[in-house]
């Protein structure tokens, strides 16, 4: 076999691992945007508020230290504990849980039959506040975050790739864990939404707030839930993101990516971001390794995927999944 | 009682279509212009220049650009920071290549190329609209930026990456480059900013302002009406740009005289300027010069505060401002969607009838 097949296989492979960690992103976008019609600018932000947040906790940081060092004078940044992994992230889901609360509560409630897109503009509000309260809350370096997922290179696949092509895949540990993690948060999402009652309440939800509304399902308790579960998703992603390259600024960058993965598979469809997120990833690395590197001068990744997407829009504007956009007059 | 209209007759159609048809707003704009051309210039010095009043003229300008397309005709778009580096390079393109004509034909062509490129990016809102036109201009933003880093033609080969303004004068008197002085540098701004408001006020009042908010109100009943929605939505596009290009050229030539276009054109500068637009006010010109100045003012504010009296880090400072910025915005978007423009209509109503209650 030729080695540019080989390798392109290769990118094939990682692009397929990378489209997973957008499409993770992506599925708390579909969740909030179904259940309340939010188009959520801030999940992005909200994983790297989450990773932060873990970050803190299991380093036993002092939140704000920063502040209060500048306001008092004082010189404290750390309890001098450190809190065990699965109890960190249980009390960073607290804290998203409270984070869901304080949006609806603050927020959403007294911005509903609002335009949509005034809606979106207060998500970026959110997002510039989460940042700022992130940063001002646990500091603005670049941070480690280990919760004891697996990294590095897979050797078995490396060891099998090799003795079928003489050339081993460089697949990592992590990107395969993060994989089954999706698989498995998409099947349990899927199960949550179709057969529990709180889920056909969501689903009632996002069909018509108003006749959900009129058969005793209560709107603000949905909401709370529903941006606690992007909250979750949010978690989740973050921790990924956070083992793989660092709790930094750029994670709420990456997550923008998680747009066009969007409009691929359509606002409203969980496989659509799921199928859309391997696409984007796939097709991102392929360009680059084909054509951007080659002929284009690199970092095409940049903008790859909202070009895609912008092409993809013009001809099916309702993505590949999503519903059709009836509009009535 | 400062208010009023009693007293101030309408003898002809072109008085009574003014632009201020009220007196007391007609001199009170008057005396606007007059502080900004008469007295700011003589007393300008270089700190306020650069801290407050550069950035609000060219910001101003921007906020017009995109309130025409956000507010006017409802077409959503994250591509400013793009189509402002379209701007500055268009224009530092046309400075090196032909350094005899006048900088200021070069601005305003910038903004002609500009707005071709916004027409060329506006082309899938006939197909698209709502977020999936947001995300759509993302795409603008992305490839414009990487486009100007990648293709070395843009930036001359210049061995940095950078780009920087050459020196050049305006009646002799040089505004870009080195030794520029605070008022001339002003001037220009100011003069553009007038012309893009006159503009910007006068076409969203006429027959394209209309058709523009027709088509943001709903466009399916606009098109019935015999409205164009590609005309009209496109033409959103290329006015918009255009002042878009103006302010992204003298923000590169005029205000910081070198720019890295990641570090002054990304993404975080579409959004500045989207919430300019959105503080301020949608759909209003006023508002986007409210929104300019309440943004530019903010941090120079925050900053003085905390660092300078209260002796606070530089960055809690920048993160408080984060904070403070996204809280703001969603406070306006709860309490007042129409931004400070609403406050100030109000205020306008309530003056007209102080101090009588109804």
């Amino acid at each position: 076999m030729p080695d540019q097949l080989i390798f392109a296989m290769e990118v094939f492979l990682n692009g397929l691992m990378a489209g997973v960690l957008y499409a993770l992103v992506a599925l708390g976008f579909v969740l909030i945007f179904k259940a309340s019609g939010i188009f959520n600018y801030a999940q992005g932000v909200m994983a790297l508020f989450a990773a932060l947040t873990l970050v803190g906790v299991m380093e036993g940081q002092v939140p704000f230290s920063h502040l209060v060092n500048a306001v008092l004078g004082t010189e404290i940044h750390h309890f001098g504990w450190h809190v065990p992994a699965l109890l960190a992230i249980a009390l960073t889901m607290l804290v998203m849980i409270a984070l869901a609360w304080a949006v609806n509560h603050f927020v959403f409630r007294h911005l509903v039959n609002q335009e949509p897109i005034i809606l979106f503009m207060a998500t970026i509000g959110l997002a510039y506040f989460l940042e700022g309260l992130g940063d001002i809350m646990w500091g603005a370096d670049i941070k480690k975050l280990d919760v004891g997922l697996p990294q590095g290179i897979n050797t078995i696949i490396d060891e099998y790739t090799y003795n079928l092509f003489d050339y081993g895949f460089f697949i990592d540990n992590l990107d395969i864990v993060a994989t089954l993690i999706a698989a498995v948060l998409v099947a349990g999402l899927i199960v949550f939404a179709q057969y529990t009652k709180q889920g056909r309440a969501m689903r009632a939800v996002a069909d018509d707030h108003q006749a959900a509304l009129s058969v005793g399902i209560s709107l603000n308790w949905i909401w709370v839930m529903v941006w606690s579960l992007a909250g979750f998703v949010a978690l989740v992603a973050g921790i990924v993101w956070g083992t793989k390259s660092g709790v930094q600024f750029s994670l709420s960058l990456i997550a923008l990516k998680a747009l066009p993965v969007l409009m691929l598979g359509g606002f409203t469809s969980i496989p659509g971001a799921i199928v859309g997120g391997l696409i984007i990833g796939v097709g991102e690395k392929l360009f680059e390794f084909l054509i951007g590197a080659p002929y284009l001068g690199g970092a095409t990744e940049n903008w790859f995927a909202y070009m895609l997407a912008l092409l993809f829009l013009v001809f099916r504007p309702q993505g590949l999944f999503g519903e059709k956009i009836i509009e009535r007059v | 009682m400062f208010y009023r209209e009693a007293g101030d007759f309408k003898t002809s159609y072109a008085e009574d279509n003014q632009t201020f048809p009220i007196k007391f707003d007609r001199y009170r704009y008057y005396a606007v212009l007059a502080v900004a051309f008469l007295v700011i210039p003589f007393i300008v010095n270089d700190y306020w220049l650069n801290a407050v009043l550069l950035p609000f003229l060219i910001y101003a300008i921007a906020a017009i650009g995109l309130n025409i397309l956000t507010g006017y005709c409802g077409q959503v778009s994250l591509g400013t920071g793009g189509f402002m580096a379209v701007g500055a390079y268009a224009c530092y393109k046309l400075m090196t290549a032909f350094p005899d004509i006048s900088i200021l034909i070069h601005v305003v062509l910038a903004g002609g190329i500009t707005a071709a490129v916004g027409v060329l990016f506006g082309l899938p809102s006939l197909r698209i609209k709502g977020f999936y036109l947001a995300v759509a201009t993302l795409a603008a933003q992305f490839f414009l930026v990487w486009l100007f880093n990648r293709v070395p033609w843009f930036y001359n080969y210049s061995a940095s990456g950078q780009i920087s303004a050459p020196e050049r004068t305006v009646f002799g008197v040089p505004v870009t480059g080195a030794e520029t002085s605070a008022w001339a540098v002003y001037l220009v701004c100011l003069v553009f900013l007038t012309a893009s408001a006159l503009i910007a006020r006068n076409l969203t009042r006429g027959m394209a302002g209309r058709k523009w908010m027709a088509i943001r109100d709903m466009d399916i009943a606009a098109e019935i009406i015999g409205v164009d929605p590609l005309r009209a939505k496109l033409s959103a596009f290329a006015v918009s740009s255009f002042f878009i290009g103006v302010s992204g050229a003298l923000f590169f030539a005029v205000y910081l005289g070198a720019v890295e276009v990641g570090e002054a054109f990304g993404i975080n500068k579409s959004f500045l300027v989207l919430f300019m637009v959105i503080i301020g006010g949608l759909g209003s010109i006023f508002g986007s010069f409210a929104g300019a100045a309440f943004l530019v003012l903010l941090p120079v504010l925050l900053k003085n505060l905390l660092v300078g009296s209260l002796g606070w880090p530089t960055d809690v400072a920048a993160h408080l401002e984060l904070i403070i910025v996204g809280a703001l915005i969603v406070v306006f978007l709860v309490a007042e969607p129409h931004g400070l423009a609403q406050l100030w209509r109000v205020a306008k109503e309530k003056l007209r009838l102080w101090p009588f209650p109804h």
